[in-house]
């Protein structure tokens, strides 16, 4: 559960424009002495509170509102069954191995432990021969997204796909890149949204995009479930090369692949020069609490100076963080083990089924739904609608927590994200439920 | 021909003493930075043929990160190190200069971290994502054993994987629109990330030092506290107290003296009290004992030093609500948006032995392992003295610094390793200040300890 206390005293729509904020603020702080250090103007630039921390929001005030609610969360991405036990117990032997002389550890190499890098390399890149010295582990793609843009800088421009997992924009304007909000457009002046739509199968035009230094990435997608075809990303490596650009490839969702859709962007030729790949352990092995991930950053990947884009990110990651907790990557090992591989393909397909049922149940329903079978995400198509409205209207009438398409960009203003994470039980109780909302003309949303 | 040969693997050692065997879980040694002394000659590591027809992306390389001039100190010690290494491969290296901890980690720690392991493979036990803050039952119990009676409440706390990284998000929420101040001589995170930040201007060789920082000096002759009257107001002051390299403890009296000092310019404090429970003396270990503090300053911390979570990532910071941008913005909103959104959490098996370090058990047990690290400290402070070294530190920090007058530290460094074959840090890599200083740090294992101070006795008789 997230704990909000720390904002509790900044009570506030996120409504509010910021300057009536600002204004309420002062008055509730009274006697409160102020230094005369400037506030981020990047900071300043953000529009609400990050998505997540705001769905946990209005689910703690639901529940507060019906005590009684039986509420079913399918909004935020959190990983629901257990981690298989071989590898919960190769954590706890490594714990325990930190009280003995032989089995202390201190500082590990900021770059990860050497033999989960090589099993990194061998799991994922065997084929694409990338190496385990271009693997740097971490503690999460969140986490990553972030110190590659203390790598980038201030200056560089981006491209996101629009709708997309919003750390990327966030981290964008957080670090100077993104120019200010326009209300009319819901965009950041300077970045580039590449719109995701089923009339362009969930792949950006890119004859119509232009040109920027750094391309956002993400398949398969977060929110739309869309993986993106060989052909694709082929396109994508085409345009980045032609453009000297450098995508930033999100593949979290990989594992969740069924159609054979390439799973790392290296599978592409002349990738690695124009390519940086992100992923996690998180919704692979249900690490989000746990904090696992890894970034890879190919040799051949050039500033345009010709200085590698490697040695600036060793320098980050040397700087800026420390490591990623040891414990964890004890468990990562495990995961990668034949075994432990095997045990969390079973808990992946367990989250693939729940993404079937509510695929169908959608679908049943005459709703426009895509995803759901390369991702744990389906996505969920209320023409004409405003998808704010419509996740109030799931929420007040079904307990559901979903997420509105609109925290994604504007792009998915008309769509609501359903993450199929979570007991089946669950999830056939919150397909029973949406079943009841939209049949016989429920609710308003629903365009036959 | 790859540059990156040198990052990967080796098959060295990384405990404080070669009598270990080799190990399955690397150490920081293990990996190293490039073999370049002076990181800004190289620009492409093909040779000139290759460097033609390799692909270039049309993207710049951040200014900011230009402006580093070497690797970032400690992975710079170790890749010295290994290169000792396999110039005496039957060298018995001692490790006096990273700080990293060598003694396990008491059980009721380890066996809490293991349980929660455990936990996680059960329909009870699994917990996915964490409160980016930090786990409730953790964030009090920071709060009542560390700020028991200072008025700092649970939600004034962000737990997090360590001080380093919190120091990086911080500059986050700064942006690069503020100036620093910093102890010189200093952790150089704190400069590292300024300049990272963009908040300096270039390298100046000639004083060593970033343009558009203030450098504080601490030497023997101020007492290792700035004097304030000769500082220019910055928006951001760091301030590490017991000290990273020097050891010194500020007073009450200089700490009341800063604060005010911040008070009157308007400044913030980032203060970094990982080393508090090395205090010997009767000093302050939170800024926020300081009257007033709460509207100036910002504290982090550590379990790296106090329960060897150096490998396991916990740390915290604390962010009081009275602090308050110029424009009145709460700086704990801005911070609190910044966990939010780029970061995820500290590993939640890592909080789990958070709190058991912080159970009474815990407490006595940590207070045993920093103890055996006092001795320690001790040992080494009493060697130097006895050599007839001009030493400070020691005596509340984990650090003992130790002067060599006129000479250059590196050289100090490297006359040391090749001599002895013990580790120290060389002064300069922490500010001009430190230059004529060595760092030689107390972590060790106590017979490595004693063999590198009779070593020591050795080669300054």
């Amino acid at each position: 559960m997230y704990n909000l206390s720390v904002c509790s005293f900044m009570a506030f729509g996120i409504s509010l424009p910021p300057k009536m904020v600002l204004a309420s603020l002062r008055l509730k702080q009274g006697n409160g002495r102020c230094t005369n250090v400037p506030r981020n103007v990047n900071l300043e630039k953000l529009q609400n509170n990050y998505l997540f921390p705001e769905i946990s929001k209005r689910e703690l005030q639901h529940l507060e509102k019906y005590p009684n609610a039986k509420v079913i969360s399918l909004g935020i991405g959190d990983t629901t069954e257990p981690i298989p036990e071989q590898i919960s117990l190769s954590m706890a032997n490594y714990a325990h191995s930190l009280s003995t002389a032989e089995g202390y550890r201190g500082y590990g190499a900021e770059q990860g432990n050497q033999a989960l890098r090589k099993a990194i390399a061998e799991t994922f890149y065997k084929d694409v021969a990338i190496k385990d010295a271009e693997i740097f582990v971490s503690d999460g793609s969140q986490c990553d997204i972030s110190r590659l843009q203390l790598l980038l800088g201030s200056k560089v421009t981006i491209a996101v796909q629009d709708p997309s997992f919003p750390a990327y924009i966030d981290s964008s304007v957080i670090i100077g890149q993104a120019g200010d909000f326009q209300d009319k457009t819901g965009k950041y002046q300077k970045i580039e949204y590449m719109q995701l739509s089923p009339e362009n199968n969930f792949f950006p035009d890119l004859t119509i995009t232009p040109r920027t230094d750094i391309i956002f990435f993400c398949s398969p997608n977060n929110p739309t479930g869309h993986a993106a075809t060989r052909k694709q990303l082929q396109q994508l490596v085409d345009f980045a090369r032609d453009n000297g650009s450098i995508i930033i490839f999100d593949s979290a969702y990989a594992t969740y692949i069924s159609d054979g859709s390439p799973k790392s962007i290296f599978e592409i030729p002349g990738s690695k020069e124009v390519a940086i790949e992100i992923s996690s352990f998180s919704k692979f092995a249900g690490f989000t609490g746990v904090r696992l991930g890894w970034t890879v950053v190919p040799e051949e990947l050039l500033f345009s100076g010709g200085f590698p884009v490697i040695h600036d990110f060793n320098r980050i990651v040397c700087t800026c963080f420390n490591g990623a907790s040891s414990i964890a990557q004890a468990g990562g090992l495990a995961c990668l083990s034949p075994e432990g591989f095997q045990a969390i393909r079973t808990v992946i397909d367990y989250y693939k089924e729940n993404a079937r049922i509510l695929v169908d149940t959608f679908a049943s329903l005459g709703l426009e739904v895509y995803g759901g079978v390369n991702a744990p995400y389906v996505w969920v198509h209320f023409p004409g609608s405003e998808s704010w409205n419509v996740f109030t209207e799931i929420l007040e009438k079904t307990h559901i927590i979903t997420v509105p398409g609109s925290g994604f960009g504007p792009g998915g203003a008309e769509y609501i994200r359903i993450s199929a994470f979570g007991k089946r039980v669950r999830i056939i109780e919150a397909s029973w439920r949406l079943e009841k909302l939209f049949s016989m003309g429920k609710s308003p949303f629903l365009s036959l | 021909m790859s540059l990156m040969n040198n990052l990967s693997t080796s098959t060295i050692s990384s405990s404080s003493s070669a009598f270990l065997a080799p190990i399955s879980f690397d150490s920081r040694t293990q990996s190293v930075a490039f073999p370049l002394k002076n990181i800004n000659v190289v620009k492409c590591i093909t040779n000139p043929q290759e460097q033609q027809t390799a692909y270039k992306t049309k993207v710049s390389r951040n200014a900011n990160i230009a402006k580093l001039q070497a690797g970032y100190l400690f992975p710079e010690v170790a890749r010295r190190r290994a290169v000792h290494l396999l110039k005496y491969p039957n060298a018995q290296v001692i490790s006096l200069g990273i700080g990293d901890t060598t003694e396990p980690i008491p059980d009721v720690i380890t066996s809490a971290m293991a349980e929660r392991s455990h936990g996680l493979s059960t329909l009870e036990g699994y917990s996915g994502y964490g409160a980016e803050q930090g786990e409730k039952a953790l964030r009090s119990a920071l709060a009542s054993t560390f700020y028991g009676n200072l008025g700092i409440e649970e939600d004034d706390i962000f737990v997090s994987d360590g001080a380093k990284c919190d120091i990086s998000r911080l500059q986050v929420v700064f942006g690069s629109n503020v100036t620093m101040a910093v102890q010189d001589p200093s952790y150089p995170a704190y400069v590292d990330s300024s300049v990272i930040m963009g908040q300096t201007g270039q390298f100046q060789k000639d004083v060593e030092k970033f343009a558009n920082i203030e450098y504080m000096r601490c030497t023997p002759e101020n007492g290792f506290f700035p004097d304030l009257s000769t500082v220019v107001r910055t928006d951001i002051i760091f301030f590490c107290s017991p000290n990273n390299p020097t050891g010194a403890a500020a007073t009450r009296e200089q700490l009341t003296r800063l604060v005010q000092f911040a008070k009157d310019n308007g400044s913030i404090i980032v203060y970094d009290s990982a080393y508090a429970l090395y205090m010997s003396d009767d000093n302050p270990r939170s800024i926020f004992e300081i009257p007033g503090a709460k509207e100036v300053a910002i504290e982090t911390a550590s379990f790296s030093k106090y329960a060897g979570f150096t490998g396991v990532r916990l740390g915290w910071t604390v962010v009081p609500k009275q602090l308050l941008f110029s424009d009145g913005f709460p700086v704990a909103k801005d911070f609190n948006r910044i966990v939010c959104t780029c970061f995820n959490g500290a590993c939640n098996i890592s909080q789990a032995g958070g709190l058991a370090c912080l159970s009474p058990e815990g407490l006595e047990a940590m207070q045993e392992v920093i103890g055996f690290y006092k001795e320690n400290t001790k040992i080494i402070v009493e060697t130097f003295n006895s050599l007839g070294f001009k030493v400070y530190g020691g005596q509340n920090a984990p650090y003992v610094w130790v002067h060599f007058p006129s000479r250059s530290s590196w050289d100090v460094f490297s006359e040391i390793l090749e001599k002895t074959h013990i580790v120290t840090t060389p002064g300069s890599g922490f500010g001009p200040s430190g230059e004529g200083f060595i760092r030689v740090s107390a972590f060790g294992h106590r017979e490595n300890v004693l063999e590198a101070c009779r070593r020591f006795k050795q080669l300054y008789k």
